[in-house]
């Protein structure tokens, strides 16, 4: 039982990190933060324009393959995993 | 026949006689098969699938064009509908497999064991697969009448068929091995055109870099900063600035799509046919790489047909194109009515402007970026062909995805889960293909007589989606005190006050003069635009769950066990309880 409850607290550890990540770069960098950031270049992009149409997507492409790995070692870890 | 037609005819029926192939080498013989293809897809297999399911006619033909037309506005779209996949690989897919049901009214019904849930469930899917339906059949009806030229009713009569055929022939099984194919050939009709497109204007094959480039005609100024000039210098708002309604209305409007993505059923429904928790989780990375494919080209797409419109129109500042002397595309499209020129200065010249009185360019239709970039750009008539079948092949994938999300949750949900209890799996089986059919007449009625309200209707689609059914899904997994009539009081305040928000501006029930607060910036709350409502929506059903749960007391001690059981992937599948 206490396994599990530090199985769950460990994976919300990681969906917590995932979704600050996922937050910055896309409403963060892309929205939010935006105007500053388009006084950078990043070749023929504004950065902030970059982050919005490119750079958000390609993180939570990265972010997801993170997020899983991460739980399948923590499905080992606890000896979790599908039988 | 002339060659264009004749490269149609083969891309278009030639891939047609594939989805055929595939319905009968894949049909299904249980239920299991028809509702999840017996769960036993592979992750890669499965994201493919997800892929095609997702992105539709409007993914295809309207995404790009918007984007063309919104500039750095249009990005709400770019990280709405891929931002999604990051909330249902984390909070959603992994405990809903684990749990191990056919459909999403199923789990809901088990986790808040409660019928009133599931009928609530019930009438938000079908509510939102029907106005997605409408879409994809109108795009099916508009392909096949301007690309083979054949009456738009006709075209719809031939989509709906090949739908039926392969949906109701192999359920869930046939129509994963089909999006699989149709993926595959809806990538390349979007990528080669662009990858073209790309080479031409800026010398790099790759539209992602190609759109950070410096132009290929030798004046080293950057294609974006080009393309800033040229719209500016004609009135319109700076393209990579331009921002939608303001920043309070576009980060509304973000929020809402990725919700309203994680919460549609017939994607959601897309986890429950892989073998495990962890294929779970997986799939749904591979399904957002194959997505991020045609998303990360998108905005590539929509500035090129943007800069290569203007530049058409306008070749060197000042000398614009001879109205007599317009290109073949321009007369096609006029034809269809999706592009108006009126003369208005008399030179019989085309002048292109942000200011109505001097705008001769009347009508350019969003929608006609996509399909008639490869004839802007001069590309072979075997890339124009080929942006056909990807567009039907777009269309038809997410129509028979949105049409087993229906025909499983009338035929499962409500005939055996409901009504009849008793229905033997041999009989399921039957009433779930009769749903399907009717189903496919239903969807092609709609598609020959959208109601006026068609367009509109999306914005309801992913309102309902996001105010009910992702918070519903979330607390089920997360809340696990969260108690049954805590949870419908939530779905149903969050669908309640999504609706009469999206009818006080639109209108009741969409009908034009009934909206009693008018469709206007100022009367929007906070500025949020009645399609970027339903992260409102979310957040008023989980502050209403959370109150009314102090009222009705925790869920009982079964069922918290079972949100501990469907938490971690081993151990045996959850139980469903009698009552």
């Amino acid at each position: 039982m206490e396994d599990k409850q530090s199985y769950w607290s460990e994976n919300l550890r990681l969906i917590f990190i995932s979704l600050v990540i996922w937050f910055v770069v896309s409403f963060g960098f892309g929205l939010l933060l935006v105007e500053p950031l388009n006084e950078i270049r990043l070749g023929g992009y504004k950065l902030g324009f970059w982050f919005a149409q490119q750079g958000s997507i390609y993180t939570f492409v990265a972010l997801v393959f993170w997020y899983t790995k991460k739980m399948n070692d923590l499905d080992k870890k606890y000896n979790v995993e599908e039988s | 026949m002339d060659e264009l037609k004749l490269y149609t005819y083969i891309a278009v029926f030639g891939s047609f006689a594939v989805y055929f192939g595939i319905a009968w080498w894949a049909r299904a013989g249980s239920t299991s098969e028809f509702y999840v293809a017996g769960g036993g897809i592979t992750p890669l297999q499965n994201g493919m699938a997800i892929g095609a399911d997702w992105m539709s006619a409007a993914s295809f033909i309207s995404m790009a064009g918007m984007i063309s037309f919104l500039g750095y506005g249009g990005s709400v779209f770019l990280m709405g509908w891929t931002g999604g996949y990051v909330l249902l690989a984390m909070l959603l897919a992994p405990y809903l497999r684990k749990h191990g049901k056919f459909t999403v009214p199923e789990f809901i019904y088990d986790r808040y064991y409660s019928k009133t849930a599931r009928i609530v469930a019930v009438a938000c899917l079908i509510i939102a697969s029907l106005t997605y339906i409408i879409g994809q059949m109108k795009g099916v009806g508009v392909a096949f009448s301007r690309f083979l030229e054949v009456e738009y009713d006709n075209g719809l009569y031939i989509g709906m068929f090949v739908v039926w055929v392969y949906a109701v022939l192999g359920g869930m099984k046939g129509i994963t091995y089909t999006q699989i194919a149709q993926y595959v050939v809806l990538i390349f009709a979007y990528t080669i055109p662009a990858v073209f497109i790309s080479l031409q204007l800026t010398g790099n094959p790759i539209p992602q870099l190609g759109l950070g480039s410096t132009l290929a005609d030798g004046s080293g100024i950057y294609l974006l900063d080009k393309l800033d000039m040229v719209v500016t210098d004609l009135g319109f708002k700076e393209y990579t600035t331009d921002n939608m309604g303001g920043s309070v209305n576009m980060f509304a409007y973000t929020l809402s799509l990725m919700i309203g993505t994680a919460g549609l059923p017939h994607v959601i429904m897309r986890f429950f046919t892989v073998p495990s928790v962890k294929a779970a989780r997986q799939s749904a990375g591979y399904a957002l790489v194959f997505i991020a494919l045609l998303y990360t080209v998108a905005p590539a797409v929509g500035a090129m047909a943007r800069l290569n419109l203007m530049n058409t129109i306008e070749p060197v500042a000042g000398q614009n194109l001879v109205y007599a002397e317009r290109p073949q595309w321009f007369k096609d499209w006029e034809k269809t009515g999706l592009l108006k020129y009126e003369e208005k200065n008399g030179d019989g010249k085309i002048q292109y402007t942000a200011d109505e009185a001097t705008n001769e360019m009347i009508k350019v239709d969003r929608d006609i970026m996509v399909l008639a970039n490869p004839a802007i750009a001069n590309l072979p008539n075997w890339v124009i062909a080929l942006v056909a079948a990807g567009g039907l092949a777009a269309a038809l994938s997410t129509a028979a995805g949105l049409l087993l999300a229906i025909s499983s949750s009338i035929s499962h949900d409500l005939m055996k889960g409901i009504l009849t209890p008793n229905l033997s799996e041999k009989n399921e089986l039957l009433a779930s293909r009769i749903v399907m059919t009717v189903a496919v007449m239903v969807a092609g009625w709609l598609g020959l007589n959208p109601p006026g309200f068609a367009a509109g209707t999306v914005a309801l689609a992913f309102g309902l989606a996001a105010s009910s059914i992702f918070p519903a899904l979330m607390m089920g997994i997360f809340a696990k005190k969260m108690s049954g009539t805590a949870a419908v009081w939530g779905m149903c305040s969050g669908i309640g006050i999504t609706m009469l928000y999206v009818f006080q501006h639109k209108g009741f029930m969409f009908i034009p003069g009934t909206s009693f607060l008018g469709d206007m910036g100022p009367n929007w709350f906070f500025g949020i635009s009645p399609n970027a409502f339903g992260v409102v929506g979310a957040v008023v059903n989980f502050a209403v769950a959370f109150a009314a749960l102090k009222v009705t007391g925790p869920a009982p001690a079964h069922i918290q066990q079972m949100v501990e059981n469907f938490r971690t992937p081993h151990g045996g599948i959850a139980e469903a309880h009698d009552h």
